[in-house]
């Protein structure tokens, strides 16, 4: 009764609505904690690039009551999210899955930073190891060194 | 009229612009004096032209000339005149008329003061900094012309978007240009050493203050778009991972790579391959987060109006300078022989580290961002890359740059002593465990996230002053203080800078670690806890502004039932543009805001409202401006003052 109650208001209520309403703040706060960092991580469909939990969207209020619904009923946050993502699609998730060609994604920056290192360790011996030119018996900061002292 | 003579101007600038990029680039090649002559002229007179299209757009802006299609799209004569004049670069067309000017002002700067750069050199620096301009000219006039005319003008324009309408906003644009723009110079003063095959240390230290320059002005405009981000879209977050942000996010962290890495070129004649590079790909990123604004095909928050043809346009230009400049690095990086010798222990190394994991994390939001567009195309997935990957992969990069820091930033050059290194940091490490220490004690029972990132910034900020402390050398306190305050401004600026970083990275924690939200249904003339705090809705009236309607709310802060701040959050409606917009209200503190929205009325009566405590928010901008500001008093060392002076310091040129 109260869930209907809720979708006509929602249905009802016109222009745009502010994120999160006072109306459907959970009454247990645990529930409600779950929700709001649940909805975090839910892309709002209609709007350019924002969460459920900030969209002003009625869409996005839609999913925000429908998550509490979810949550209400017992499951848990996955399963939640699961319910979200087979009627939405992948898109909602702001946090994409590390399934399948997404791996990629996940580890491109780890690898790079492997590799950087590599290569920069890499780079850093062999500086190391070179002896100095032959002909420069001076490096550069000596020789400024060296025309400091002799200026003075 | 004056908007014809306008448009006039821009198709002779780009006519210039095609002399300055061929004749001088062909003089430096055959030693012929005159043709390189030609660059300095052509570079005042580009600027001049520009200058003059630029200011006949923003007549046309301040009059409100309906006949001009941009106007009507972009104006209304009701907006008040600073916003008209904002309106000029609120869009596509007239942001890239500035995007121009500010290319050719920078270019113009070189030719003035690179009075000591050799002849060739310089000559390839502007006819590049010129090939940049034609592209730009030739894009806009081609897909993007702001000066077309409508045949049957409107009585009124379509007005600016509200959003924009904003006194952040409207200096946020052409600070982030600057920054954009900026790092042209750094892609010229590459490409120009790649075409010569000669980088030197005379080379680092003449791209030096144009990346830093770069660098500075891109670190104001995002903090600008961030504060603005944060006071107007109405839920106070900072920083949102957006392409938007993100296209101007990876410049930044490149140019922070090179502002380092040049270092390096300048003092010690290594890692000059590196630098070139990132010149190159710096310059890069900012083309590229040109393709994401203005193609329309990531969907953001604030993007330009979509149109492939012009994304088309846009990755045309990427694939010439990218292309070629690449090219042209892949014939002749072999030519740049490293001279620098230094063991694993030394500054240098602690700069190699900086440099990766700067670049690294550009990478990570670079992936990020694309990410949705490539799946798309190759795996056929829709997918979102949002907030929570950003925070778990760009991160620890971020905290292991801010671990390593202080360490490498009191290295010694060429080869250090780690033990004396560390010795010096040892009371900065303690303290900043003691201020973590005592963060954890004070909350009870949230996330490490807050102690940690408190005891981060502690270390930063710390060792940033155990650094100066360092370079005061021995004796008596007074003695020591003597010297250190006539330390050069170079190392005033890396310490000002470093800390600034570190008072952002505590910042960012404590905000996300602590905040308070409250959500509630509240009726004029109820009070309702917040924290500490106690606030009274007394009122909500509707009210008219210039160009819009508001329904403004009065609300009382009290704490302790005294009275400490009278706050007016609004809702706005812009009935030109059909959108509402949130003012919030907010009582700026130094160690917290109090941020107050109205929400919409309720049908039981009351209305929506919802109020955060946000502690410590202000100092993720003062951190950022503390950034600039060191940046600003490094390029105010004496060194590029004189800078340019390397005729006059022979030494600082070895003969090759």
């Amino acid at each position: 009764m109260r869930r209907a109650a809720i979708l006509l208001l929602a249905l009802f209520l016109a222009g745009p609505v502010a994120a999160v309403e006072p109306d459907e703040v959970l009454a247990d706060p645990a529930l409600e904690a779950r929700a709001r960092d649940l909805s975090k991580g839910l892309r709002c469909l209609v709007c350019r690039n924002e969460s459920i939990d900030e969209s002003h969207a009625d869409l996005a209020r839609d999913l925000r009551l429908l998550l509490r619904e979810r949550l209400v009923a017992g499951d848990t946050d996955a399963q939640a999210i699961a319910f979200i993502v087979d009627r939405y699609g992948e898109y909602v998730l702001l946090n994409p899955t590390t399934s399948g060609s997404n791996l990629l994604l996940w580890i491109a920056g780890p690898a790079m930073a492997l590799g950087g290192a590599g290569l920069a360790v890499l780079y850093v011996r062999r500086r190391s190891a070179t002896p100095e030119i032959a002909g420069t018996a001076l490096t550069q900061a000596e020789q400024a060194r060296l025309a400091e002292i002799l200026k003075d | 009229m004056i908007v014809e003579l306008g448009h006039f101007a821009l198709v002779l600038a780009l006519a210039v612009a095609v002399v300055q990029a061929t004749v001088p680039l062909i003089g430096a090649h055959y030693r012929w004096q005159r043709w390189m002559a030609v660059a300095e002229p052509a570079a005042t007179t580009q600027l001049l032209l520009i200058g003059f299209a630029f200011a006949a757009l923003t007549w046309a802006f301040v009059t409100s000339d309906f006949s001009l299609r941009l106007v009507v799209l972009n104006s209304h004569t009701l907006k008040p005149l600073i916003y008209k004049i904002s309106g000029v670069w609120g869009n596509h067309e007239g942001s890239l008329l500035l995007w121009s000017l500010i290319l050719s002002l920078f270019g113009a700067c070189a030719a003035w003061f690179g009075g000591n750069l050799p002849i060739t050199l310089r000559a390839r620096v502007l006819s590049v900094q010129a090939m940049i301009g034609v592209a730009f000219m030739l894009f806009m006039l081609f897909t993007s012309n702001p000066f077309l005319r409508l045949e049957v003008p409107p009585f009124d324009g379509n007005d600016l978007n509200p959003l924009l309408q904003d006194p952040g906003l409207a200096f946020h644009p052409p600070f982030l240009y600057l920054g954009y723009v900026g790092l042209s110079m750094s892609f010229s003063f590459a490409v120009a050493a790649l075409i010569e095959g000669r980088v030197d240390a005379a080379w680092g230290r003449w791209v030096r203050p144009w990346t830093l320059a770069a660098w500075i002005f891109l670190t104001i405009g995002i903090a600008l778009g961030s504060w603005w981000a944060y006071y107007e879209l109405g839920w106070g977050g900072f920083w949102f991972w957006d392409p938007v942000e993100n296209a101007s996010f990876m410049p930044w962290l490149i140019a922070a790579a090179l502002l380092h890495s040049a270092i390096v070129v300048e003092k010690r004649e290594a890692l000059k391959s590196w630098t070139i590079l990132l010149a190159i790909l710096a310059f890069g990123f900012s083309l590229i987060g040109t393709f994401i604004v203005r193609s329309g095909v990531i969907t953001s928050v604030h993007a330009f109006a979509n149109d492939p043809e012009r994304g088309v346009f846009i990755l045309m230009i990427l694939g010439v300078f990218m292309g070629g400049a690449l090219l042209l690095f892949a014939l002749r990086a072999g030519v740049m022989e490293a001279k620098g010798v230094f063991s694993v222990v030394s500054r240098e190394s602690a700069l190699v580290a900086n440099n990766l994991l700067l670049a690294v994390s550009a990478f990570v939001v670079f992936v990020g961002t694309l990410w949705p567009l490539f799946a798309e195309l190759v795996f056929d997935r829709k997918l979102s890359v949002g907030p929570p990957f950003f925070n778990m992969a760009f991160t620890p990069f971020m905290v292991a740059l801010a671990v390593l820091l202080p360490v490498g930033s009191v290295l010694a050059w060429k080869r250090a002593n780690l033990a004396q290194a560390l010795a010096t940091l040892r009371l900065a490490f303690v303290l900043a465990l003691a201020l973590g220490a005592l963060a954890w004690t004070m909350q009870t029972g949230r996330s490490i996230l807050g102690p940690v990132g408190v005891m981060l910034g502690a270390w930063v900020i710390l060792g940033a002053l155990g650094d100066l402390w360092a370079r005061g050398g021995r004796g008596a306190p007074v003695q020591r203080l003597g010297r250190i305050t006539r330390l050069p401004r170079s190392d005033w600026g890396k310490a000002t800078a470093h800390a600034g970083f570190g008072v952002t990275v505590a910042a960012i924690a404590a905000l996300t670690a602590w905040q308070t939200e409250d959500i509630r249904v509240v009726r004029p003339g109820e009070s309702f806890p917040l924290g500490p705090y106690t606030v009274t809705l007394v009122e909500v009236h509707d009210e008219r502004g210039p160009n819009y309607q508001t329904s403004k709310a009065e609300m009382d802060l009290f704490r302790n039932g005294a009275l400490i701040a009278k706050l007016y959050p609004e809702k706005r409606f812009y009935p030109v543009a059909r959108m509402p917009t949130t003012e919030a209200g907010i009582d700026h503190r130094l160690l917290r805001d109090v941020y107050l929205v109205l929400g919409d009325p309720q049908d039981g009566g009351g209305f929506a409202v919802r109020s955060y405590i946000k502690p410590f928010v202000n100092w993720i901008w003062i951190g950022c401006f503390l950034m600039a500001i060191g940046g600003g008093l490094s390029l105010s060392d004496r060194r590029y003052r004189r800078a340019a002076g390397a005729r006059r310091m022979p030494a600082a040129v070895p003969a090759e």
